[in-house]
């Protein structure tokens, strides 16, 4: 819902950029915090500088995960008591959205944190984050070249992202 | 330096290939090494550095969630994990009383096909790249394990017992400092 009057949203999906992708950002994050991706399509605007972007953007879901998983209301049977919130525990968030935009959100037991930053209007993105995990997988972690832990910077994985990306409406 | 090779379906088709370029890199580091404690644990060190790649692959695959205690871990492991990339299925058995340590059993490996130890190999752990590879995908989902051989079909027994330990859950922490 729209209550105020806002010039990039329209009626119709954005216009398409250079790269001709419906999405904003992407952001993936590992277990540690280290930023192992980002790529954005479509950002016009950036309040803080890119370290301290990743790093808020890290903090918040963290916060977010661990806020979502102690309102929980309904019976926390995963898990003993006693046992530490490991990653996936408990109840996962999976989305949020504001006026301007729609942050999705997926992790794997791995720890591996996939945000798709996309416009407000888009439907569930979690098959689409299950697609994108699994082209990291193919593409990144089956790299024997690959560190684990650090940026990727990987052809292969960025054409074939760009190319899904374009897909998602 | 030998890289890990990469487990993958297409080598299940072709499983003689696999188990073939396994002996080839075991024979490799026997010559290499020499000692058969150096080879063990090179095996287990090969083992680790694939287990945490081949994690990811494995949850992306599987699309098992995250397991609610080690005795489901366990059972996923052997059940689902040994299926999807040797293309057996093992059992879990000899439970502690804690549910923190336990025996995967496996009657087949496809590793060990038209495998015999010479003498020169006593103490030779063949199959050690499966402790590693266990212990580094576990480790990548938060748990310290501890992962060793007790029965090996190659040194006279009737299976190949692994025994896998928990050691510890090690909880995600907020990896920042709290500066600004």
């Amino acid at each position: 819902m729209q209550f105020f009057g806002g010039s990039d949203i329209s009626p119709s999906p954005p216009a398409p950029t250079a790269s001709g992708n419906n999405a904003h950002m992407m952001y993936m994050f590992n277990r540690n915090g280290v930023c192992l991706f980002y790529r954005e399509w479509n950002r016009p605007l950036w309040t803080l500088n890119a370290q301290q972007d990743h790093k808020l953007m890290f903090g918040l879901l963290f916060s977010l995960k661990s806020l979502t998983a102690k309102m929980d209301p309904t019976s926390a049977e995963k898990g003993n008591l006693g046992v530490p919130q490991l990653p996936g525990q408990g109840c996962s968030f999976h989305s949020f959205r504001t006026n301007t935009y729609k942050l999705s959100f997926m992790e794997s037991p791995s720890g591996i944190k996939i945000i798709l930053v996309t416009h407000p209007r888009t439907g569930d993105l979690r098959e689409a984050l299950k697609y994108i995990y699994n082209l990291y997988v193919d593409y990144v972690a089956k790299n024997p070249v690959y560190v684990p832990g650090t940026p990727i910077k990987s052809d292969l994985f960025n054409t074939n992202l760009d190319q899904y990306v374009r897909s998602i409406s | 330096m030998l890289l890990g090779i990469k487990l993958s379906n297409h080598l299940l088709q072709n499983a003689e290939l696999f188990t073939l370029t396994y002996g080839a890199i075991v024979h490799q580091l026997l010559t290499d090494l020499e000692e058969v404690d150096e080879v063990n644990k090179q095996l287990d060190q090969m083992g680790y550095n694939i287990g945490i790649r081949l994690i990811d692959e494995f949850l992306a695959k599987s699309n098992v969630t995250r397991c609610v205690d080690f005795k489901e871990t366990a059972e996923v492991i052997a059940k689902v994990g040994f299926k999807m990339f040797l293309g057996v299925t093992a059992s879990v058995t000899n439970w502690d009383a804690d549910g923190t340590c336990c025996s995967i059993i496996l009657e087949d490996n496809p590793l060990v096909d038209f495998v015999e130890l010479p003498d020169t190999c006593q103490g030779l752990y063949y199959c050690n790249i499966l402790s590693g590879v266990i212990r580094g995908a576990l480790e990548m989902v938060s748990m310290k394990t501890e992962v060793t051989w007790i029965r090996d079909m190659l040194r006279g027994d009737d299976v190949f017992e692994l025994q896998v330990k928990l050691l510890k859950q090690v909880p995600e922490k907020y990896p920042y400092k709290d500066d600004e």
